[in-house]
This record gives C-alpha cells, structure tokens and sequence, in this order.
C-alpha cells in the first residue's frame, strides 16, 4: 500500500457564508449566537471546508466548491460504526 | 455509506460525485474505513468521507441535533450550477434507499438535458410531460399513477 497523506495540518474553515453569516445579537445583555439553516432546495448550495479521509490518499481539506461544475450528493448521518 | 459505496460504479457513470459526512474526525473515518467498511464493500468507500466536529455544517444545511451532538441522515442533490435541487432527512432509526437517490438523480438530469418534468415515480424511458397551456387539463390522457 502506497504511503498515505496527511494534507490537513491547518484547522479548516467549516461553513464558507462571508458576509451572509449571521452576526451575534445582543439582547438584555446576553449574546446570542444566531444559528440559521440556510440550504434550501433552488437556492445556492452553502460551501463550507471539511477535514476529510480518502481512500487510498490520505487526509486533506475538501471544499463543496471544489466540485462545482459536477452533480454532487451530499449524505450526512449520524455517526461511524453505525448502520448507514 | 456502504449501500451507496455498493452503487458507486452507477454514480461515477452518471458523473455524480459523493461525499459523506459526520461529525466524527477524519481518523475515525480511516479506522472505520479499515476495520469494518471494506469488509461490506470492496476496496471500502470510494468517495471522500468529510468531517464535520461541532456540526458547523450540518447546522446550516439543517441537519445537526444539538441534544446528540450528531448530524440526523440528511441527503442533498445538488446541480452543476450549485444550486441545490434536493433534499431528504430522516431520524436515524431508519436508513436511506440509494436506489431511489439513484432514480431523482438520473430525473434531474434528465429535466436539465431536455426541459421536460418528469411525474410522480419516473424512471428512464417512461413518459415525460412537457408543461404549458395545452397540458392544463390533459395530463390524464398521458399519464396515470
């Protein structure tokens, strides 16, 4: 087996919103950190960078826009060595 | 994951790339990938398997449960203008269907290839429907479940 790669040796960015991230409000004194679901269907897809594992590479950053330009599935669950 | 992994070839073929993602840490993913996915699948899961700690992401797309710390089964088609066509989530008791991901795939490609919709259960080589004034009406005399 060819050696694998470790290309992620900086924290990655998570969500990539720029300027739409939703701010902090101050109400009575209490931050609030807004939390807003923002993937809808017919809308932009939201790009974000991820940490991730690659079979046969190793680990590196990935970037939703890196695919842009193909069709993409995206399946979240709940956690390894579950039943996916 | 490991259903999907089984139909890769059928996305590949389809120019559909797959990413998956949990909020477990890239070297759970490897472990994983190692101990007991390439034991379901040959040669394990072909795809880039993401890692989502926190659940930044998940929270945006609307799938992260705050009280497990987990992202729920969330499932997303989204087209080569970035623009996301579908959407599907699930508690997690119950897993997905990959051959009905596979069957709204090829449906979206093919509304994008022609500007036909497709009805209710389409699948390749069954009927399309072309809408427009003359279909108000008439789409019994094409189609019926």
């Amino acid at each position: 087996m060819s050696k694998l790669k470790d290309g992620c040796v900086k924290p990655v960015a998570g969500p990539l919103i720029g300027e739409e991230t939703p701010q902090p409000s101050q109400e009575a004194g209490i931050i609030q950190e807004v939390k807003k679901v923002l993937a809808k269907v017919g809308k932009e897809a939201i790009d974000f960078e991820a940490s991730a594992f690659v079979a046969g590479e190793g680990f590196k950053p990935v970037k939703l826009s890196d695919y842009k330009g193909k069709w993409i599935v995206i399946c979240f669950y709940p956690g390894d060595f579950t039943y996916v | 994951m490991a259903a999907v992994a089984a139909l890769y070839k059928e996305f590949q073929a389809l120019n559909v790339e797959i990413l998956s993602i949990s909020t477990d840490s890239r070297f759970v993913h490897k472990i994983w990938q190692a101990e007991e996915l390439s034991k379901m699948v040959d040669g394990g899961v072909p795809y880039p398997m993401l890692s989502d700690g926190g659940g930044k992401i998940g929270s945006v797309y609307g799938v992260y449960d705050e009280a497990a710390g987990v992202d729920i089964r969330g499932r997303f088609i989204i087209d080569p203008d970035f623009v996301i066509r579908a959407m599907e989530v699930l508690t997690p008791e119950v897993g997905r269907n990959p051959a009905e991901l596979l069957r709204q795939v090829k449906a979206f490609q093919h509304v994008v290839k022609t500007g036909e919709v497709t009805p209710s259960g389409w699948e390749p080589g069954d009927i399309t429907l072309t809408p427009g004034p003359d279909l108000v009406g008439k789409v019994w005399e094409v189609w019926k479940p």
